[in-house]
C-alpha cells in the first residue's frame, strides 16, 4: 500500500507546487526596497521649470509615487484611472517622468488631463535605478516618515486600486494620526 | 527586411567565382580577394552560418552603438565579465551584457561610472542587490532561502541511492530461495525436456 501512496504523494505536492507557480507572475518581482527608506532624490520639475522637487518636500503625509513616461503604452492604460483616483483626493499622486522628452511628457498630461499633484523629472533613468524600477508603470506607497511600504508593479486598476492601495493608504493614515 | 536583401546582395556579389574548376561552388568571398585559390568549398550548412553571422554582427553592432563605452579597456573587460553573472529584469532571460533593452543599458552605464570611481565588483553588486534583491544575479546566493535550490537536488540523490540499495536488497532476498525439492526437479525436467528442438539440461 505504502509503494503506491509514496509515489502519489510526491506526485500530489509537486502538482501543488506547479499549480501555484502557474498563477504567478514571474515578471512581479517583490521589491527590496519596501519598508526601507524611499531612496532620496532632488530632480527638476516637469512644469515649473526650474524648480526642483525632492522626497523630503513629501515628508509628513502619505504619498505615492508613480512612475510614467509618454512612451509606455501601459500608462496610457491607467492613467483615466489615476485622474479618478487623484480627484477622489484620497491621496497626493506625485509622477516620476521616467527617461522621457519634456515636450512629450507635457504635452501627454494636457491631452490626457493631469492627476500629478507634481512631477520629478528623472531623464536619465537614474533615479529610476535607486528605486528599483524596472518597468513602467510602477507606483509606490510611501508614508509620513519617508519609507516605502508598499510597489505595485504594472497599471493601477479598479481592483488593484481598491485591494492592493487603498488599505495601506487608508491604514497609513490612520497609524499617522492616532500617533 | 531590407537589410536581410541587402546582405544578400553582398553575400552573392561575385557570381563569377561560385564555381571554381572542380565543379564545385565555392563559398561566397568579398571581390577584392582577386586571383586568390578557392580555399573554402561550401556546403549549405557553412553558408547559412555565414549569413547568421553577418546578420548578428549588424545588429549587435547597431545596439553598442548607442552606448557610450568607456575609454578604459580594463573598465570595459570587468563590465563584460561582470554583466554576465547579471540578470536583465527587464528581458529575465537575458543577462545584463547581453540585452538591448533600455534599462541594461542604463545599467551598464551605470557599472562603468561606478568602476571609474572606483567601486570594487562587490561593491557594485551589493549597489545593484540593493535596489533590484537577489533576482538579478544569475548564480542565486546561499542564504536560508536558497538552501533547498541549492541542496535539494543531493538530498534527491541520497534519497534515490537509499531507494535504489533497499530494492536490491530486497531483491536479493527473494531470488536467494532454498533449492528445488526432487519433485520440483522431476517436474522441471520433463517441462523442458518437452520443448520442442531443445536438448535436456
Amino acid at each position: 500500500m505504502l509503494r503506491y501512496l509514496i509515489p502519489l504523494v510526491l506526485f500530489l505536492a509537486l502538482a501543488i507546487f506547479l499549480a501555484i507557480g502557474l498563477t504567478r507572475d514571474p515578471h512581479e518581482l517583490t521589491s527590496v526596497l519596501i519598508n526601507q527608506p524611499a531612496p532620496a532624490f532632488r530632480l527638476p520639475e516637469l512644469k515649473a521649470a526650474g524648480k526642483t522637487i525632492s522626497n523630503e518636500d513629501m515628508r509628513g503625509k502619505v504619498w505615492l509615487l508613480n512612475v510614467w513616461a509618454s512612451w509606455c503604452v501601459a500608462c496610457r492604460e491607467e492613467h483615466p484611472w489615476l485622474i479618478k483616483y487623484a480627484q477622489s483626493g484620497a491621496v497626493p499622486i506625485y509622477g516620476l517622468n521616467y527617461k522621457d522628452r519634456r515636450e512629450d511628457a507635457i504635452a501627454w498630461l494636457e491631452e490626457l488631463g493631469d492627476p500629478y499633484t507634481a512631477n520629478a523629472v528623472d531623464f536619465d533613468g537614474r533615479t529610476g535605478i535607486d528605486y528599483g524600477v524596472y518597468g513602467a508603470p510602477e507606483t509606490y506607497v510611501i508614508d509620513q516618515g519617508g519609507m516605502i511600504r508598499m510597489k505595485h508593479v504594472g497599471p493601477i486598476t479598479p481592483d488593484v486600486w481598491s485591494e492592493k492601495i487603498l488599505p495601506v493608504v487608508q491604514q497609513l493614515n490612520r497609524q499617522g494620526t492616532s500617533k | 527586411m531590407t537589410r536581410l536583401r541587402g546582405m544578400n546582395k553582398f553575400v552573392g556579389m561575385n557570381k563569377s567565382d561560385e564555381m571554381n574548376k572542380s565543379g564545385r561552388v565555392a563559398c561566397p568571398r568579398p571581390s577584392n580577394s582577386g586571383g586568390k585559390p578557392l580555399f573554402l568549398t561550401c556546403s549549405l550548412f557553412s553558408f547559412v552560418i555565414f549569413l547568421i553571422c553577418l546578420v548578428a554582427s549588424v545588429v549587435v553592432a547597431q545596439v553598442q552603438e548607442e552606448e557610450v563605452r568607456s575609454d578604459d579597456p580594463v573598465i570595459e573587460q570587468r563590465l563584460a565579465n561582470l554583466s554576465k553573472e547579471l540578470r536583465c529584469l527587464q528581458c529575465q532571460n537575458q543577462t545584463l551584457a547581453d540585452s538591448p533593452a533600455g534599462l541594461a543599458a542604463d545599467l551598464r552605464r551605470e557599472i562603468r561610472v561606478q568602476m571609474k570611481a572606483g567601486k570594487s565588483d562587490q561593491q557594485i553588486i551589493a549597489f545593484l542587490t540593493q535596489r533590484y534583491g537577489d533576482f538579478i544575479l544569475y548564480k542565486p546566493r546561499v542564504t536560508f532561502t536558497t538552501y533547498l535550490l541549492w541542496f535539494g537536488p543531493f538530498v534527491l540523490l541520497l534519497g534515490g541511492l537509499y531507494v535504489l540499495f533497499t530494492y536490491i536488497q530486497q531483491r536479493r532476498d527473494q531470488i536467494a530461495e532454498e533449492p528445488l525439492t526432487a519433485e520440483e526437479h522431476r517436474r522441471a525436467q520433463e517441462l523442458l525436456a518437452s520443448l520442442p528442438g531443445k536438448e535436456t539440461l
